[in-house]
């Protein structure tokens, strides 16, 4: 009833092909970008800034370079870690090596580097596949955590591989606020979000999940595969790499290799995962998912009134994680990304049920 | 040339315990199709069970010989594992048929969280002792030949021939024993096993076992090494190089991919690292592995992956 594009009409091709052809929809994301610009910064409190909104933003972008690769491309990757610490790293000795190097140029110039070692290590992908691929991305992982920590170069000097991003200015206005802070991370989330859409909505899209489906009958109609998987590489470690740049100069201000370890790597896993593969709107849900998941976690034996100790409640946590990780693969393996389209689908209908 | 000889020996000795944790994931691979995220998290709940069993139980039934004690906590252990096979395969594998590679790692990522959390909450995160007899001293062998002799240690023998009788047990358990042939049957493909009659679900519940019993004698080597803490779940992320060099598929793979790897890791580190500032060891694993790769992309021993258009 609310849901139904009844008298919608398309006159042209341009209009046809427009990403969100449904009025409702196009109403939808409007509104939420009117509330997410401009209501949430007048009214959010700098603990949900600096806590959940900040972080979601970054991961999210994190989350759907990772979804081009695995998603999108099927290669699965476990070294993306890595990539974000290179973006971060490469950012830093941008911004502080060349003196008035421009904000905006240091994090896509960081976005760039973590592209030149995500093709290098994106070539094994052209003879490896499968899990052997996954392990072997491992090896650019902790590569990345001992080259950080042992190359003096690369810190700018630090002793323990802690650099510090200091102060950041866009354009001469100053980015100390959290609302400020936040909007920058918004403003890259939603450019590349229309980006990536538009990516996989075209031919190189379309290769990558050739390839991911069945890249032999891929390469027997004529998609290179050697284009194809390294372009998923490329583009992939780049929104990667702005992402992990962000993470370090918005969201941690100083950081460490630790920051950017294999957990990290299996944390994204996790978002794209129970996200949905293969789907924008996945990258999104799995990394409010698993921001918000945490801080709920440790807030829960509080307000059941339990007395945990910090270890205890530390693992209980833990466990419940576990729990509901597995419990959210066998309820729906393709993802919150698919809930939602089924709800869409309801919605359709609704009221009547078929 | 003695030093050299030594780094080898030594590197051989870190490769077959090494082979220990590896053997775990080929086993569960090869019959359930599963990659075991969860292997380290199931060598740390094992060996925290034995170490605290093995504590308690003297205290529980009064006697004082530590044979009798670390034989009971194995055995509980054991048992404990067995439980936790059972439970994985009713509520994780089961939901979880037919689903992708990546679905299914990432479920074991789940249960190797699980683990972790449950198993500190039951047993404590302290610092565990393992004592089960190992003569930790070092023997000096061949002083004859070399000055001063081959430093070789002890313990680190004592491990790997558990290692090998291991290998050969679970060898002949494969091949001579019905239960061995029925989990081959299913290792080739699970279809055809069920329609012989071969019941799955159970199988599933075996193979995990036999793993937790891997698990459980890794845990037990390494615990003796280490001391049975938290970090033990890393070592297994040691063991991935070893998997996927042997081929995820081939016991004798992890053995060979074990000897290589842990070779590998020790000359870089004496040769190589003072070049490139130390410390190279975990990486120059998995590169060592992803170069054999590259050569034969389905591992040392492991099935050549085969795509039907």
């Amino acid at each position: 009833m609310i849901y139904r594009e009844n008298g919608q009409f398309k006159t042209n091709y341009l209009s046809d092909q427009q990403i969100l052809p449904i009025r409702q929809d196009r109403i939808a994301i409007a509104l939420l970008l009117i509330v997410a610009a401009v209501i949430v910064p007048l009214t959010a409190t700098e603990y949900l800034f600096s806590a959940i909104l900040v972080p979601f933003l970054v991961l999210s972008l994190a989350a759907l370079g990772l979804n081009v690769l695995v998603g999108y491309c099927g290669q699965i990757s476990l070294g993306t870690g890595a990539f974000m610490a290179i973006g971060a790293y490469a950012a830093f000795n941008f911004h502080t090596r060349i003196d008035g190097f421009p904000l905006l140029l240091s994090l896509l110039m960081g976005g760039a580097c973590a592209t030149v070692f995500g093709v290098l290590f994106g070539i094994p992908s052209l003879r490896i596949r499968g899990l052997y691929l996954a392990v072997a991305t491992l090896a650019a992982q902790f590569f990345a955590d001992w080259a950080f920590l042992r190359i003096r170069w690369l810190t700018n000097h630090s002793s323990s591989g802690s650099v510090s991003a200091g102060r950041l200015e866009l354009f001469g206005l100053p980015i100390d606020t959290p609302a400020q802070r936040y909007l920058l991370c918004l403003a890259f989330v939603v450019v590349f979000a229309v980006l990536v859409k538009n990516l996989v909505r075209g031919a190189i899209g379309r290769e990558w999940m050739a390839i991911r489906d069945m890249d032999v009958a891929a390469t027997v109609i004529g998609i290179r595969p050697t284009y194809a998987k390294l372009s998923a590489f490329a583009v992939s470690s780049f929104i990667v790499g702005v992402a992990g740049a962000l993470w370090g100069f918005v969201h941690l201000g100083s950081w460490e290799p630790a920051a950017f370890g294999i957990e990290r790597s299996l944390q994204l896993l996790f978002m794209v995962i129970i996200g949905g593969l293969g789907s924008i709107m996945g990258a999104f849900f799995g990394a409010a998912f698993i921001v918000i998941l945490p801080i709920f976690l440790s807030q829960f034996p509080a307000w059941l009134g339990l007395p945990l100790s910090t270890t205890a409640a530390a693992h209980l946590e833990a466990m419940i994680f576990g729990v509901l990780i597995v419990f959210f693969l066998i309820v729906e393996p393709h993802g919150l990304a698919r809930l939602w389209s089924t709800g869409k689908e309801k919605l359709r209908l609704w009221p009547f049920p078929h | 040339m003695g030093f050299l000889l030594e780094t080898i020996i030594g590197g051989l000795m870190a490769g077959v315990l090494y082979s220990l944790i590896a053997l775990g994931f080929v086993l569960i691979f090869k019959a359930s199709g599963v990659f075991n995220f969860a292997q380290g998290a199931m060598v740390l709940f094992a060996a925290l069970a034995m170490a605290r069993f093995a504590e308690w139980i003297p205290q529980w039934l009064g006697f004082e010989s530590a044979l009798l004690a670390n034989a009971l906590g194995f055995i509980v252990a054991l048992a404990l594992m067995i439980v936790v096979a059972w439970a994985v395969e009713r509520f994780v594998l089961s939901g979880l048929v037919n689903q992708s590679g990546v679905t299914l790692l990432m479920a074991t990522l789940g249960i190797a969280y699980f683990l972790d959390g449950f198993g500190q909450t039951l047993f404590g995160s302290e610092i565990y002792r393992l004592d089960i007899g190992i003569p930790k001293d070092p023997v000096i062998v061949a002083d004859g030949w070399f000055e001063g002799g081959l430093l070789i240690s002890r313990e680190d023998v004592f491990a790997a021939s558990i290692a090998g009788a291991l290998v050969v047990a679970l060898t002949v358990f494969f091949h001579s024993t019905a239960v061995g042939r029925a989990l081959r049957a299913v290792a080739d493909d699970h279809q055809a096993a069920q329609s012989i009659g071969i019941p799955l679900g159970r199988i599933w519940v075996i193979v995990w076992s036999i793993a937790g019993f891997v698990a459980l004698v890794a845990g037990m080597i390494w615990g003796s090494k280490l001391g049975v803490q938290f970090s033990l779940s890393l070592v297994a992320l040691k063991a991935f190089p070893v998997v996927i060099l042997g081929g995820l598929t081939s016991i004798p793979g992890a053995i060979v991919g074990g000897l290589i790897i842990g070779m590998g890791e020790k000359l870089s580190e004496v040769y190589l690292g003072p070049l490139l500032g130390g410390g190279i060891e975990i990486w120059f694993a998995y590169v060592l592995a992803l170069l054999f790769l590259l050569v034969r992309p389905q591992g040392l021993f492991g099935e050549k992956i085969i795509d039907r258009v």
